[in-house]
């Protein structure tokens, strides 16, 4: 779940009133946000590096703020805002216009080279835009929370934003060799190659992440203006030359991705985000991406869909009772413009461009339920009548759980965490690590699980198969064979297996096994087929284990009894 | 014994004394060991106010037994000037005797004997006086009749340097008549024996008294680990409310069921390798249930069942890839597409509890596997008000009364939920499990009737434990660092179940 950190003053400034910390959680817990921490950028710093590296830091309140990891429209203070207001009908949400410019439409043109590493590119222009320190920063921000979730930290998507005014169109998108690509990227004060970048960058904690995207292919992607100015080399770094600033009035932003729907959804999301600055407000400039085929698409989509929904149907997943009217309000509150049409049972809902989320008409009833309040639907019982069953499986391993409780054993439910190399085929040692790691514990330990190890089977559909084994074992000043014997004979006589060589019986035959002092193990065998081992372990097994002591162990497959 | 013939004399003594008696003054009159004495004393103290018995603790002087021979062989240096005769003895002689050493040195510096070096067969040695004083065998013998009193401090000193002598410190008791004394005290029985009931012996007898401040002695018993207790408890709620087990014995699923089937995208964070543990080994699944898999792969990447899809390009080669399951819910996918092959359908009602695997940041609260509680209804025409419904019901079992329900996403649910509950000791709302209605694009593929909703919930086993024993590290719980001290002492699990509300009405 991404986190969004605001200024809590300028949130309070945008949404025109303030709140204390225990109001605005409740609001953000009624609208599927969570207020996860109050602190500030000082506080930050002296808690990742001490106290005196934090002493000049600013001590402005910053709300962290989880958001549902579909809602891209909220990643940023604009969003948050904009969607707060909505749902609290204070405005109205705004309409989105992809307009045309008065001059010529700045043109992308990508080349066929692009197809192996990168094929897709979109863009668009904010024109006339004004930022601020905070607008500016809010911005960079926005890029870098897209980019680390909807983009996939930029293996979906990676967006460039540039100063319009620096540069000509019409710019091209194409992939050359990287010894071929030599611009000054930002933050530098000197060109380099493409190769030369990737070197210098394997040590940027934050650009090193994105290397692997594009490293060891034969072509780099690359944009450039119609002077031969590198924009960028996505996904990795824009170029110098173009950079945005506080200042900047237009800004050509460009989306590059092996994802086209994610690269027009990354795009929608941060013109209509951030065009609320433009001259004209929500308006976005269009700009024209001819695909390598010849045809030629303009962008930002800015697509209104419309969906009709039944309003019973809304009423019936939710379990409420509410007129097509006061629906068609909730929708709305949730920036679903809504309407009721037809035989007046009928919504008719303007999905707008930030809601890439709604993609079926369970989204939309989800929203209806979320103005509603999920906590003033009425609570009822489904009337579903079923009986209960337990898988066998279930059932046997508690009976035999109870039974072996009862002869004196500890029950250890799981022997393995953090050290997976292989799932576990067996269950012994997980039970002699428990007792390394309890040696203080007064002897005998006698210790059993009963619980799932996994096998190779072909015969299954994913190619493996989960066996439930019983394992025991003994650990004592004397190794107690007849004690984990005895337990044999217990489980046996549980399940209704008597001793004996015939088909129904059961019977232990001397063996030998890797982990076993020679002389003291058995296989056991039972209805016909062998089920497991039981002995006294091998000294050297005992050793590497860290114990002391002797110890005598049973492990077997119990699926035959189940 | 309590009436021992020690006591028996003890409390003999003890009438005919006024006041009391020493105890080792008495172990000496009667010529037993003092530690008998003393548990005559203690064997009648615990009979009640027979006797008083007060310890002292006295300090005494007493020789060793390098001491106890010299008072009375004599001391070294005596014994050394006694073997020697008139005429003389060769030095090498002298030393080959038992107390030649310490004896000869001494009895140099008390200047009885002297060495003459000028011999032709070596060095001889000579009385110097006639007759000697062996004041020191005196002065043994004194403390040994219990004059040490009468020595010097600087003699006893002496002495104690020559490791004859020794302080040691005696506890003793002053035994006097208790409030209850009596020298006819019978023999009190410790319990009750067969033999006494047959012969109706027990009437006569008394008996000791019981100490019921004594620990009992534990019961060999076995203990069951409190995941165990704690998860046969919530099988025990989900079967009282009718949900019938499902199958999850199959750790290793493959991508298919446990994220594409669920509606999961490919490029879902969720399916990274940061998230998951991925097989190698066997590395693919070797079938999916291919006609399945085709509507699967449609809805994601085209859309339908009215549903935009993602639009993205679905690659078989990902959903054959195998991992260590993530949640159960590919458990519940592969019911819900075995109920949904079931005509006509059927209402139905499942759980499952059993391990699931992440590859999360270990601390003291995450492990890199978990057991997954999951509860699933399979229904006509259910609600997010039955979905509330039912968990206020599940919740309540488990005594958590006090619930709300937060707006989340969750990629295969929708509507999605959040259950938080108030927790009375933390004073604030605690997230107690997730819970949705699952998305039409995943049940429709399934070939699930249109106008059947399936609600699902879910939660962690470990929590709800860690809660209930009050352990703060998952690793004292889960794994071999066990602490099996706390398995032997963690209680019963009880749910803490308060008497619940009358079931819900359904609504009208």
């Amino acid at each position: 779940m991404p986190t969004v950190s605001v200024k809590r003053d300028l949130l309070f400034q945008a949404l025109g009133r303030t709140y204390t910390d225990e109001e605005f959680d409740e609001l953000c817990f009624e609208f599927g946000l969570e207020l996860d921490e109050i602190t500030s950028e000082k506080e930050i710093i002296s808690k990742e590096q001490g106290s005196i590296k934090a002493a000049g830091a600013s001590d402005v309140v910053l709300y962290k703020i989880d958001v549902p990891a579909n809602r891209y429209d909220l990643l940023c203070l604009e969003g948050l805002v904009r969607g707060l207001q909505v749902f609290k009908e204070r405005i109205k949400a705004p309409v989105y216009k992809r307009v045309m410019p008065d001059g010529k439409i700045q043109k992308l043109i990508i080349t066929e080279e692009t197809a192996k590493i990168r094929p897709f590119a979109v863009a668009a222009v904010l024109r006339n835009i004004k930022f601020t320190k905070g607008r500016y920063d809010s911005f960079i921000e926005l890029q870098e929370k897209l980019h680390q979730n909807i983009c996939r930290k930029r293996a979906l998507v990676a967006i460039g934003t540039h100063d319009l005014d620096t540069l000509s169109g019409p710019f091209t998108y194409t992939a050359k060799r990287p010894s071929d690509i030599k611009f000054k990227p930002l933050n530098k004060t000197k060109e380099y190659t493409a190769c030369e970048l990737m070197n210098i960058y394997k040590t940027d904690n934050h650009l090193k992440q994105y290397l692997h995207i594009i490293e060891n292919k034969p072509l780099y992607p690359v944009i450039y203006d119609s002077n031969g100015v590198v924009l960028s080399m996505p996904p990795i770094i824009n170029g110098d030359h173009s950079r945005i600033t506080v200042n900047t009035r237009n800004v050509f932003i460009e989306c590059t991705g092996t994802d086209f729907t994610k690269a027009k959804i990354v795009l929608d999301i941060i013109v209509t985000m951030f065009s609320e600055y433009c001259e004209k407000q929500f308006t976005v400039e269009a700009a024209e991406v001819v695909f390598p085929n010849g045809k030629s698409y303009t962008f930002p989509e800015l697509a209104y869909r419309k969906e009709i929904v039944r309003a019973d149907l809304i009423n019936k997943k939710v379990g409420i009772r509410e007129t097509p009217e006061n629906l068609a309000k909730l929708l709305t509150r949730m920036y679903l413009k809504s309407e009721v049409i037809g035989d007046g049972n009928q919504i008719e809902i303007e999905i707008p461009p930030t809601r890439a989320d709604i993609i079926h008409a369970c989204d939309i009833v989800e929203d209806a339920a979320i103005a509603y309040g999920y906590n003033n639907i009425q609570m009822t019982l489904p009337k579903t009548y079923t009986i209960a069953n337990q898988c066998s499986q279930e059932d046997i391993a508690d009976k035999l759980g109870v039974d072996i409780s009862a002869t004196k054993a500890v029950h250890i439910s799981n022997p393995k965490t953090a050290e997976f190399q292989v799932a576990r085929t067996t269950l012994l040692p997980g039970l002699l690590k428990t007792i390394a790691a309890n040696r203080k514990m007064p002897l005998p330990l006698k210790l059993f699980e009963i619980s799932d190890i996994v096998i190779k089977d072909s015969n299954t559909d994913v190619g493996a198969k989960n066996y439930r084994h019983l394992c025991a074992v003994y650990y004592n000043k004397n190794p107690g064979f007849e004690i984990i014997h005895g337990l044999l004979d217990r489980i046996m006589q549980l399940l209704d297996v008597p001793p004996g060589e015939d088909k129904a019986g059961y019977v232990i035959r001397a063996s030998e096994g890797p982990a076993f002092f020679p002389g003291r193990c058995a296989e056991i065998f039972a209805r016909g087929q062998s089920i497991g081992k039981l002995g006294v372990l091998h000294p050297d097994v005992i050793t590497k284990f860290e114990l002391t002591m002797p110890c005598s162990s049973l492990e077997i497959n119990i699926e035959p009894f189940l | 014994m309590a009436d021992g013939p020690v006591a028996e004399l003890l409390l003999r003594r003890l009438e005919a004394s006024d006041g009391g008696l020493d105890s080792a003054d008495l172990a000496a009159e009667l010529g037993v060991e003092h530690q008998a004495v003393v548990g005559a004393v203690k064997s009648l103290q615990a009979l009640g106010k027979v006797i008083e018995a007060e310890l002292r603790s006295t300090k005494r002087w007493e020789l060793t037994s390098e001491g106890e021979e010299i008072a009375q062989e004599g001391s070294h240096e005596a014994r050394v000037f006694r073997s020697i005769p008139p005429e003389g003895l060769a030095q090498s002689e002298l030393m080959r005797l038992p107390s030649g050493k310490v004896g000869f040195s001494k009895a140099m510096s008390n200047k009885w004997i002297r060495v003459d070096k000028s011999t032709a067969d070596g060095p001889r040695v000579f009385r110097v006086v006639d007759s000697m004083e062996d004041d020191v065998q005196r002065r043994l013998q004194m403390v040994q009749r219990g004059q040490a009193e009468k020595l010097g401090e600087k003699e006893r000193s002496e002495l104690r340097k020559r490791k004859l002598l020794a302080e040691v410190t005696l506890k003793t008791y002053w035994v006097s008549k208790g409030s209850a004394f009596s020298t006819s005290i019978s023999k009190q029985e410790t319990e009750l024996s067969p033999e006494m009931i047959s012969s109706g012996s027990w009437r006569d007898r008394p008996f000791k008294p019981y100490n019921f401040l004594a620990q009992g002695v534990l019961p060999d018993s076995g203990h069951l680990h409190p995941l165990l207790k704690v998860r046969s408890q919530f099988r025990q709620i989900f079967l009282e409310m009718g949900f019938t087990e499902m199958p999850t014995d199959n750790f290793i699923e493959s991508s298919f069921w446990n994220f594409d089937a669920l509606f999961q995208p490919q490029q879902h964070p969720a399916r990274d390798q940061h998230d998951t543990f991925f097989l190698r080994d066997p590395a693919e699944a070797l079938q999916l249930p291919m006609d399945y898999v085709q509507r699967v792969k449609r809805t994601h990447s085209q859309g339908g069942y009215g549903s935009q899809g993602y639009k993205y390009t679905w690659k078989l080669d990902e959903a054959r890839k195998n991992l260590l399951r993530t949640h159960t819910t590919s458990a519940s996918a592969r019911v819900l597409y075995r109920l949904a092959q079931k005509k006509p359908f059927t209402p139905a009602k499942y759980f499952s509890i059993d391990r699931v695997f992440r590859n999360e940041t270990l601390d003291a609260t995450h492990l890199a596997e978990f057991h997954q509680i999951e509860g699933v209804v399979a229904d006509h025409g259910l609600t997010l008000g039955h979905l509330m419904g039912i968990l206020r019901e599940f919740f309540s079992k488990l005594g958590i009364t006090q619930l709300r329900f937060k707006p989340a996403y969750n990629p295969y649910t929708e509507p999605s939920m959040e259950v938080f509950s108030y927790h009375p000791g933390l004073k604030k709302w605690v997230e107690v499990g997730n819970s949705g209605v699952f998305r039409p694009e995943m049940l429709l593929p399934m070939g699930l009737p249109e106008n059947v909703s399936v609600i699902a919930w879910g939660l962690s086993l470990e929590r709800p434990t860690m809660i209930k024993y009050g352990i703060n590290n998952i690793r004292e719980l889960v794994g071999h660092k066990v602490n099996l001290q706390m398995v032997y002492d963690s209680p019963l699990c009880r749910l803490d179940a308060k008497p619940r509300p009358p079931p819900t009405q359904e609504a009208a």
